[in-house]
């Protein structure tokens, strides 16, 4: 059914519809709605069947979905940025004992420097726990990859995390096409789990393995990713067939048959930038052959799709909103790892990193001079150089220079002026 | 001839506590049919408290609930021990996730039991333990313990409270009394030992959260033990036991001297034994023959800097302070109540 | 696509506003796309949302930068806040005010842009009229389905059930219409 509400309340709903039975969250900003949501839904029995904890930490939250999991039930969970890396070591243990949680997160930028604003560090910091990891386009994506997650989780037994953009996502009324249970339950079976808590047939859960045994465990791990290398494409051929649309798979492809330029990117930013290419398109604006790659399932990274989708094209631009300090690019390091011996040229752009919006205009500038191949290897996209370079020589002037936050927002002038 | 009752106080051994008992005041121990819930094979130490008050704690769980009972566990000592790599000790349906995080995977299970149950998936009535070493429960599972509590979520926690982080070398946790040598808090310098004006004593914390059923007990009143994981297992919500569990490595005590330290634990006022429902006091195990701190004191190695030539009476008589007064808080010497 | 921009103050439904336009659009058939601002909001600071309206899918997310429209909810920030960045030169503007556009001191808007786009209603004293708290929003958007066009009344009135009940309902349609009302008769005035 055709709806238009927030993408919080739709990926609820979604969740609801899949039969949820136990919920535990903590509030973090820009998952608040999802998981207050819920609770509604549980409280006034619109879900049923499904206890709603309010736990007192996002590490109690994640130890909750451990010991719900194990104990046969299927488990959710909601956070973004501090409260991701609060419950690491809980996110480390639910992949390593293969339970089937699934996990929103809604991406927010890591601190310090505190912020609530859209990026994907969170996400991107936890990308070798061994949770697959789901990156939505829209909300419509958003609210059909929980639905898919939920599936695959218990499939494999391993945990998925479903990334949506945090506040751009999460916080837009967009509309959605909201399933009816009876969609939900054809393609969603009940857990059957692999491992399971049981005075019937008890077993010990978590034993140490030590050198003899832990590096096959291990691997047992990477090749279930390797499964879900096959499985994810196969699982949004038969949600099509349930639901009537394309959703969640591996990759996207948009305009890239004939692209010499093709532009990589995750989550929202990619509508921005196929507004971008269409307008690029245009003879009157050039006619240029640039083509956008959307990566859907980046754990498991899928090296050959990524190979496959470029074969054609002479060079790429990874734009990512996220930064591997020292280095440069995450997913680019990735799709680097793709199309080695390929002889492409690519282009790192680092963007929207702590919210900062990415316009049509800055995409486009950016493109033309990537087309020309007139781009660094990293390129900071809107970056101000005049405050870096300002703090670079306080810096070099004296010693106690105080926070650097507090130095640039005044350098780059009072926030409240602006709109946004 | 007129009929005299005999009262035997060493209820608490194999011989007399049940041989001549009723069937139903006998240890669970002594029943051929118990659970072993924690199997012979497991790697503690000779004389480990620990091992000795889990295996009376968990048999008496499994026979209040008829065998229904799934256990989450810390990381520490009793995990380790119990699960050495490739064998489990473990007879029932149990789970290791993470060092301080158990009482949040305890109330997970007890949710999904939960809801299997009301989606009728499951008829048996399964209960839920949680169980960890004071480091595990005090320091770093602090938080998700107070929530469990907070939420009155149906788990019972067991901590077995040796007094320090002992699976990982004797250090230094809230638990460690003062004058105490751990690793972290060497007998050495001016104030040699854990210091004073530090330390948590978890079960007044329960207390403070109001919960349906706190307890402490030792391993020297076993049977007593046992009646409160009964008495626990008859009630639902937030429960809490705390067993005071010496460690011969981490105490420097005698292996064979395991049950009679803890005697003397509770017997000087240093440890405090009593049960509390909803942070009231209902009863508490009296002393018998109150004896002075240093008999307690002298056998441990980790407190023999307090003697020698000259003994460190000032220190001595702090710790005798802290007895005396937890004799008066508690009522240590009075008649208990149930 | 129809780009819409609302300003205002927090505790005046600047971002309500925007859902609420959104529903209404989707009412009609058509795609719309709402989002707030995401600044530190709190009561009185500014805040701004914004509505984007067409017949596909919206695929753009960055903030509307060339707004079609804009909505005014309190006048206190036009001297403040660069409101009026990047409005098309035939774009609308409806401010919430009981003073005129050159009261307000933005003749030079009159002159600049289409004069008949250009409109005012006291939204929160309708506001206060019919639902009792001085919160401009639907009127606004009431009086916004009359200068613009974009949307009609009835759709308004849907977002407003959609989003509120019983009494409060009833007041913000009554407000909403009477917005409506009297933004259309100074449009056929201003035509005469």
């Amino acid at each position: 059914m055709l709806k238009q509400i927030e993408g919080s309340r739709a990926v609820a709903e979604a969740v609801a519809l899949c039969r949820p039975e136990v919920i535990c969250a903590y509030p973090i900003s820009p998952q608040t709605h999802i998981v207050e949501a819920l609770g509604e839904m549980v409280k006034e029995e619109t879900l049923t069947d499904c206890e709603y904890i309010n736990v007192e930490s996002e590490f109690a939250a994640m130890s909750v979905a451990i010991g719900a999991s194990a104990a046969g039930a299927r488990s959710y969970t909601a956070t973004a940025s501090q409260g991701l890396l609060f419950m690491v070591e809980a996110v480390y243990n639910a992949s390593g004992l293969g339970l089937p949680i699934v996990m929103t997160v809604a991406n927010r930028a890591i601190g310090a420097p505190i912020n609530i604003w859209n990026d994907h560090s969170d996400s991107l910091s936890q990308r070798d726990c061994g949770w697959i990891q789901l990156f939505a386009e829209t909300n419509q994506e958003a609210l059909d990859l929980h639905i898919q997650a939920f599936k695959l989780a218990e499939e494999l037994s391993m945990p998925v995390m479903v990334c949506m953009d945090g506040f751009i996502l999460t916080h837009a009324y967009e509309r959605v096409d909201m399933p009816t249970q009876e969609q939900v339950d054809a393609y969603l079976p009940p857990y059957e789990p692999r491992q399971v808590l049981d005075p019937n047939e008890p077993v010990s859960i978590g034993a140490m393995v030590g050198p003899e045994a832990f590096t096959e465990v291990r691997y047992l791990a990477h090749a279930k990713q390797m499964q879900a290398l096959e499985r994810i494409p196969q699982l949004a051929t038969e949600f099509n067939s349930v639901f009537g649309r394309d959703s969640g798979g591996l990759i996207h492809t948009y305009r890239t048959e004939d692209a010499d330029t093709i532009v990589i990117a995750m989550g929202s930013v990619l509508g921005t930038i196929k507004d971008t290419v269409d307008a690029m398109r245009l003879p009157e604006n050039g006619g240029h052959r640039i083509g956008v790659l959307g990566i859907t399932s980046y754990r498991p990274f899928p090296l050959a799709a990524v190979a496959d989708a470029l074969k054609n094209c002479k060079r790429f631009v990874v734009l990512e909103k996220s930064l591997a300090v020292g280095i440069g690019g995450i997913v680019a390091t990735d799709v680097r790892m793709a199309v080695t011996g390929m002889g492409l040229k690519g282009f790192t752009v680092v963007a929207g990193l702590g919210g900062r919006a990415i316009t049509v205009k800055s995409l486009t500038a950016l493109f033309e001079k990537a087309m020309r191949e007139n781009l660094d290897l990293v390129t900071f996209l809107d970056l101000d150089w005049k405050a870096v370079n300002k703090q670079l020589e306080r810096e070099k002037a004296r010693r106690r220079t105080g926070p650097v936050a507090e130095a640039l927002l005044r350098d780059v002038g009072v926030v409240g002026a602006r709109n946004y | 001839m007129s009929f005299q009752p005999v009262k035997f106080y060493q209820t608490g051994t194999f011989t007399v506590g049940n041989r001549l008992l009723a069937p139903e005041e006998r240890s669970v121990q002594a029943s051929a049919k118990r659970f072993n819930s924690i199997n012979s094979g497991h790697r503690a130490c000779q004389g480990c408290g620990e091992a000795l008050g889990a295996r009376y704690a968990i048999d008496a769980a499994m026979e209040a609930t008829d065998g229904q009972l799934v256990a989450a566990n810390a990381t520490g000592c009793l995990e380790v021990f119990s699960t050495p790599y490739p064998e489990t000790s473990w007879q029932i349906p149990w789970i290791h996730s993470l060092f301080g995080n158990t009482a949040a995977v305890a109330t997970g299970i007890a949710a999904a039991i939960k809801v299997k149950r009301k989606k009728g998936e499951q008829t048996q009535d399964v209960r839920v333990v949680a169980q960890g070493g004071d480091g595990g429960t005090t320091d770093i599972g602090f938080g998700c313990l107070s929530g469990m509590f907070e939420r009155n979520d149906d788990v019972l926690y067991i901590c077995y409270d040796n007094q320090g982080y002992m699976n990982t070398g004797v250090q230094r946790s809230s638990a460690t009394p003062p004058a105490a040598r751990t690793a972290t808090t060497m007998a050495v310098g001016p104030e040699p030992g854990n210091v004073f004006g530090q330390g948590k004593f978890v079960p007044a914390i329960a207390l403070a959260h109001d919960v349906p059923y706190v307890a402490t007990a030792t391993v020297a009143d076993l049977r007593d033990l046992e009646a409160k994981v009964r008495r626990a297992m008859e009630i639902r919500g937030a429960r809490y036991i705390h067993i005071l569990v010496p460690c011969p490595l981490g105490w420097g005590t005698a292996s064979q001297e395991t049950i009679h330290m803890a005697r003397l634990a509770k017997e000087t006022g240093i440890f405090p034994v009593f049960e509390a429902e909803h942070g009231e006091i209902t009863s508490v195990l009296p002393i018998r023959r109150q004896m002075p701190v240093e008999d307690y004191l002298k056998p441990q190695k980790r407190y023999a800097h307090l003697f020698g030539k000259q003994p460190n009476v000032t220190v001595i008589a702090r710790l005798q302070a802290m007895a005396d007064r937890n004799i008066k808080r508690y009522g240590l010497l009075g008649q208990g109540e149930r | 696509m129809f780009q819409v921009r609302i300003h205002g103050r927090g505790g005046q439904g600047v971002v309500t506003a925007a859902e609420m336009l959104s529903v209404a659009a989707f009412e009609e058939g058509r795609h719309a796309q709402a989002f707030p601002s995401f600044g530190s909001e709190r009561t009185g600071a500014p805040v701004v949302a914004f509505c984007r309206i067409a017949d596909t899918e919206i695929r753009l997310r960055e903030p509307i930068m060339v707004p079609d429209a804009l909505i005014i909810q309190d006048p206190t920030l036009l001297h403040q806040v660069d409101v009026f960045a990047g409005l098309r030169p035939d774009g609308y503007i409806l401010i919430n005010t009981n003073k005129s556009f050159e009261e307000l001191g933005l003749a030079d808007f009159v002159k600049s842009h289409r004069a008949e786009r250009l409109r005012t209603v006291s939204a929160t004293d309708l506001a206060l009229k019919h639902v009792g708290r001085p919160v401009p929003n639907v009127p606004l958007l009431g009086g916004f389905a009359a200068v613009s066009g974009i949307i009609r009344l009835e759709s308004v009135i849907k977002a407003i059930n959609d989003r509120f009940s019983g009494k409060v309902a009833e007041g913000n349609i009554a407000a909403a219409t009477e917005a409506y009302k009297i933004v259309q008769m100074e449009m056929e005035a201003a035509h005469a």
